[in-house]
């Protein structure tokens, strides 16, 4: 004879408990969150580096920048002109989770900080299921991918707010198609806000910019940048 | 491979439970997982497999029951489970549609030896 005991637990409670203290955290700082996902080599650090120096003297941005084994990313950004880095070293993990989070947090300076970035280790499914208490997740897919990437992984894609193509001036060089990849995210997704960039060029990225100038929360204190 | 930290999870909160109820034994844990939970229940299983050796739960078997997506529809209200990600109503065809279910990790239930046991009820 056995008998059932009735759970309904989420295996993943204990991070969702404290990913919801660090949105609740953040939010009372005035500060707006993006978790960056994408797979290896599709140019987050590249996408950071570009705002991070084009929109220093305007808003105030943080940065935590997850990677399996080394600081190099994180050096990069700091090169780039941000001040508030912090790289976090997983050891190992593919993934990046609340707990991560939360430790790094008072180690860094969030004084009026208006974005928060953070850049999740490079791979499209461990990070899908692991809330960081971020606002939105920023999916980047680059032009030297396939194009059914988010036919490949739709939960990544389903999860996403925003999209962001990145490498467009290497268009031609191989099958990758803009409409066929804008097509497929969103038939997983057509709530998908999508930006074409280059990096490298810095074509399309101005909109970007403009749409996380907007994301930026009206601040109580309206104070000066310092 | 972040399905091996989910098996820790899964471990653990068992672990957990046994000692909070004080179970002498659980012998199946019931996980529900979602086609959009972004776990794969092969890796899952392999993973829990090779950690519950030499822990109090090294009989424990884990039971994965795997959830479809299912959709709400935004236009006509139909609920109907998609298959090959496609969000699509498929009453309607509007691309406006929730996800209701698919995106499960959950715990679903322990199996646990009966505790009132009456030798003489065969
Ligand atoms: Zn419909």
């Amino acid at each position: 004879m056995a008998e059932k005991i009735d759970l309904r637990k989420k295996v993943l409670s204990e991070n969702d408990r404290l990913a919801a203290e660090i949105r609740q955290r953040l939010k009372s700082r005035d500060t707006v969150t993006f978790n960056l996902v994408s797979s290896p080599g599709s140019g987050k650090t590249s996408l950071l580096e570009r705002t991070l120096k084009a929109m220093k003297d305007e808003v105030r941005m943080a940065l935590i920048a997850g990677d399996v084994q080394t600081e190099n990313d994180a050096d990069r950004l700091v090169r780039a002109g941000g001040e508030r880095v912090k790289p976090l070293v997983t050891g190992g993990s593919c993934h990046l989770d609340a707990r991560m989070i939360a430790n790094v947090l008072p180690e860094m300076n969030l004084t009026n900080v208006d974005i928060l970035f953070i850049e999740n280790v490079g791979n499209l499914v461990c990070p899908s299921g692991f809330d960081l208490g971020e606002d939105m997740k920023v999916v980047l897919i680059s032009t030297t991918e396939g194009d059914d990437k988010p036919l490949k992984y739709p939960a990544m894609f389903r999860r996403s707010s925003v999209m962001v193509i990145n490498k467009i001036d290497l268009l031609g060089t191989s099958e990758f198609s803009i409409d066929t990849v804008r097509r497929n995210a969103l038939s997983i997704n057509p709530d998908l806000t999508i930006f074409e960039v280059s990096c490298r060029t810095g074509e399309g990225l101005d909109e970007w910019f403009n749409w996380l100038r907007q994301r930026v929360p009206e601040r109580a204190d309206a104070a000066v940048l310092t | 491979m972040h399905e091996l930290s989910i098996a820790q999870s899964i471990l653990d909160t068992v672990l957990k439970e046994k000692h909070e109820r004080g179970l002498p034994r659980v012998d199946q844990v019931a996980v529900q997982v979602g086609a959009l939970s972004g776990v794969l229940p092969d890796s899952l299983q392999f993973c829990f497999e090779a950690i519950r050796i030499d822990t109090e739960l090294q009989t424990c078997e884990l039971t994965i029951e795997t959830v479809p997506i299912t959709v709400e529809c935004r236009e006509c209200y139909a609920r109907t489970t998609v298959e090959d990600f496609l969000f699509v109503c498929p009453k309607c065809g509007s691309v406006h549609v929730d996800v209701v279910a698919g995106y499960e990790l959950d715990i679903s239930y322990l199996e646990v030896p009966d505790p009132v046991h009456d030798p003489a009820d065969p």
